[in-house]
């Protein structure tokens, strides 16, 4: 099923999607984890490759990508893995990958050997929409979603030229800022997801800072979905399991009304 | 021969690698940048902080002492007699100016051994500017006077613990701080580095440097140099001298890279000579990599060279050979350091000491009659504790 369908035909509430460094504690874990996650209801999974110089992402996944990267952890063997873990669940997974190591595996290997490994979307922070369209001109993406960011600063403009091309699902970036846990959101977000979501041919997630039910809630209403990153990261680093499960719990009883 | 970059790419490198975030704020800029260049007020304003404030035009200074030890005429171009002691503040006085256009109250600007945080914090103080510099926690321990010299200056200087705790992840910090302010900051980039407009824009306030020497040299002996000579960090100085040269196919351009402990040692800084294309901090461009395309750590004695990337621009000028890049090792710069200063009476920076050592190299294929330029970026005040260190053991 394409993401963007598996996003849509979810069976209750609004979409979860936790992010989850992989290599974080071992490549060893990352089938375990991901099944432990689909067991307990993600939408999809956001898999973060370890980079040196991560400058979209806060304290938390940046910690979280050293420790991987002091295993030796490199995209090849993320993307390995997940070979040897096909057919062991069947949720969506979406790369979260920045563009260097993507770059040095070889764009056209990339999508090959993504696509190889049954990955739906890949998500590149630091490879905006316009410098995607000459860096993609000559790829065969072989089905894999090229998933774009949108921000709060974004010219309504370049908004409507990255949905029209949209693939997957937009995220939708909640702050001006990097990853991490934030108690409020400016004001006009609810607005803009809501705009966002009525105007977009693909669903759109809302992440950033997200960590509690609450926001959960708010936002989950507001567009059709979530991405939990440094929580999920934090939680799972620290084995409190039931945290996680008790947050997706809390998207599937969110009243979406669409 | 020689064009400016099409789409904010000088052949493949440079662009725009950056967070969704700053888009905006990158376009906005290329259209303010665009719009001042256009404008006579602005360079008027522009040359004239370059003349009462930071003493400009700086001497082209002929060695000669140096001339006579290395058998061919050596010139050098003093940048380390600008106010604050480098060729940094040129860069500074544009952007601050630009801000300031734009309506952008507060700085942020990333720096390594100080010196890019020095001249931006003197700016900001001059035009009364919010000035938050970040440096790596490793710089801010092993150059605290320069860290005290910012706060002086009314800067906020701000530890990076993150990553290897140097420049790299100074830029890394300061481009997080940037998507978080991106409303009323500007990010005054300290070199010819990170997203478009920024290489083409830090190198064209740094052109003084090339457009200066090249009329100097004129009247001075009434042509052009056979040689130019300049070190290579992140490379704004080298831009800046090389760029109004690029197009006189008679003058050789070099640029020096420092080799650390050597070239085939893990322990350099030659991105050119040893690294591969890749992508950091907004541009595509050379850099020290592993196989897995994680960004690796630079060594060099000089805490100015030592950055895992260089310059898209002169990733292009390398790739058409218009320009050609070299290495020097860590004790080939300190020993060219200690000859200048007692030869010739000039305590170079140890950036500048590396195209200072590469002058004995190139001086043995050089004739007397010929004229070779070093572009000497900065003093070596700041760097006579570590080379205490060294001398000493």
């Amino acid at each position: 099923m394409r993401l963007d369908e598996a996003i849509r035909e979810r069976s209750e509430g609004t979409a979860f999607v936790p992010y989850i460094m992989a290599g974080d504690g071992g490549l060893d874990n990352l089938i375990p984890t991901i099944e432990r996650l689909e067991a307990m209801g993600a939408t999809a999974i956001e898999l973060g490759i370890p980079f040196s110089d991560p400058v979209a992402d806060g304290p938390v996944i940046e910690a979280a990508g050293m420790r991987a990267l002091a295993e030796g952890v490199t995209l090849a063997q993320v993307l390995d893995r997940l070979i040897e873990g096909t057919g062991r669940f069947s949720v969506p997974i979406v790369l979260m990958t920045y563009l260097n190591p993507v770059f040095r595996f070889g764009v056209q290997p990339f999508f090959e050997r993504a696509a190889a490994c049954g990955v739906s979307g890949v998500i590149i922070p630091d490879l905006p929409f316009e410098e995607s369209l000459e860096l993609f001109a000559e790829t065969d993406r072989h089905g894999v979603a090229f998933i774009p960011l949108v921000t709060l600063t974004s010219s309504a403009q370049r908004v409507e030229t990255i949905l029209n091309q949209a693939e997957g699902f937009v995220y939708a970036v909640t702050l001006k800022g990097t990853t991490g846990k934030a108690d409020v959101f400016p004001d006009e977000l609810l607005g803009h997801l809501q705009a966002l979501t009525a105007r977009s041919p693909v669903p759109v997630l809302a992440g950033f800072g997200v960590h509690l039910a609450e926001q959960v809630r708010v936002l989950g209403e507001a567009c059709d979905g979530v991405v939990v990153g440094s929580f999920i990261v934090e939680a799972l680093h620290e084995g409190r399991d039931e945290e996680v499960a008790a947050l997706i719990r809390a998207a599937k009883t969110v009243d979406t009304k669409r | 021969m020689y064009s400016q970059p099409v789409n904010g790419k000088f052949g493949p490198y440079g662009g725009k690698y950056i967070p969704e975030t700053l888009m905006q704020a990158v376009e906005e800029l290329e259209v303010a940048y665009e719009e001042a260049k256009q404008d006579p007020a602005f360079h008027e304003q522009f040359e004239e902080l370059l003349s009462e404030y930071v003493g400009r035009e700086t001497p082209l200074y002929y060695a000669e002492n140096m001339s006579r030890r290395l058998g061919t005429n050596v010139y050098l171009k003093r940048e380390d007699l600008n106010h604050t002691g480098a060729h940094k503040i040129n860069n500074t006085i544009g952007q601050a100016l630009l801000a300031k256009r734009m309506g952008k109250q507060k700085i942020v600007a990333e720096t390594g051994a100080g010196q890019h945080g020095v001249a931006t914090a003197t700016v900001c103080a001059l035009l009364n500017l919010e000035c938050t510099i970040f440096m790596g926690e490793v710089d801010v321990e092993r150059q605290q006077l320069n860290v005290f010299r910012m706060e002086l200056l009314g800067a906020t200087v701000v530890p990076v613990k993150s990553g290897s705790r140097t420049l790299k992840d100074a830029v890394n910090e300061a481009l997080r701080y940037w998507v978080k302010h991106v409303d009323d900051t500007h990010y005054v980039m300290g070199s010819v580095l990170g997203p478009h407009p920024f290489p083409a824009m830090v190198r064209d306030f740094q052109s003084v440097i090339g457009m200066e020497t090249r009329r100097q040299m004129l009247d001075k002996t009434g042509r052009l140099p056979d040689a130019v000579i300049a070190c290579v960090g992140g490379g704004s100085n080298a831009m800046g001298m090389f760029y109004p040269f690029l197009n006189d196919e008679t003058v050789a351009l070099y640029g020096v890279e420092a080799a650390g402990s050597g070239i085939d040692t893990p322990e350099h800084a030659a991105t050119l000579t040893k690294g591969e294309v890749g992508v950091l901090h907004g541009s595509l461009m050379y850099v020290l990599q592993d196989a897995a395309g994680q960004i690796q750590e630079a060594h060099s004695i000089s805490a100015g060279l030592d950055y895992p990337g260089v310059g898209p621009e002169h990733s292009f000028l390398k790739d058409i050979e218009r320009v050609r890049y070299a290495a020097v090792t860590d004790d080939e710069a300190l020993a060219a350091c200690m000859s200048l200063s007692r030869n010739e009476g000039i305590i170079p920076a140890l950036e500048s000491s590396h195209a200072l050592a590469y002058a004995e190299t190139l001086a043995e294929t050089m004739t007397e009659d010929e004229i070779l330029v070093i572009c000497l970026s900065g003093r070596g005040d700041k760097d006579v504790h570590t080379i205490r260190e060294r001398v000493t053991g």
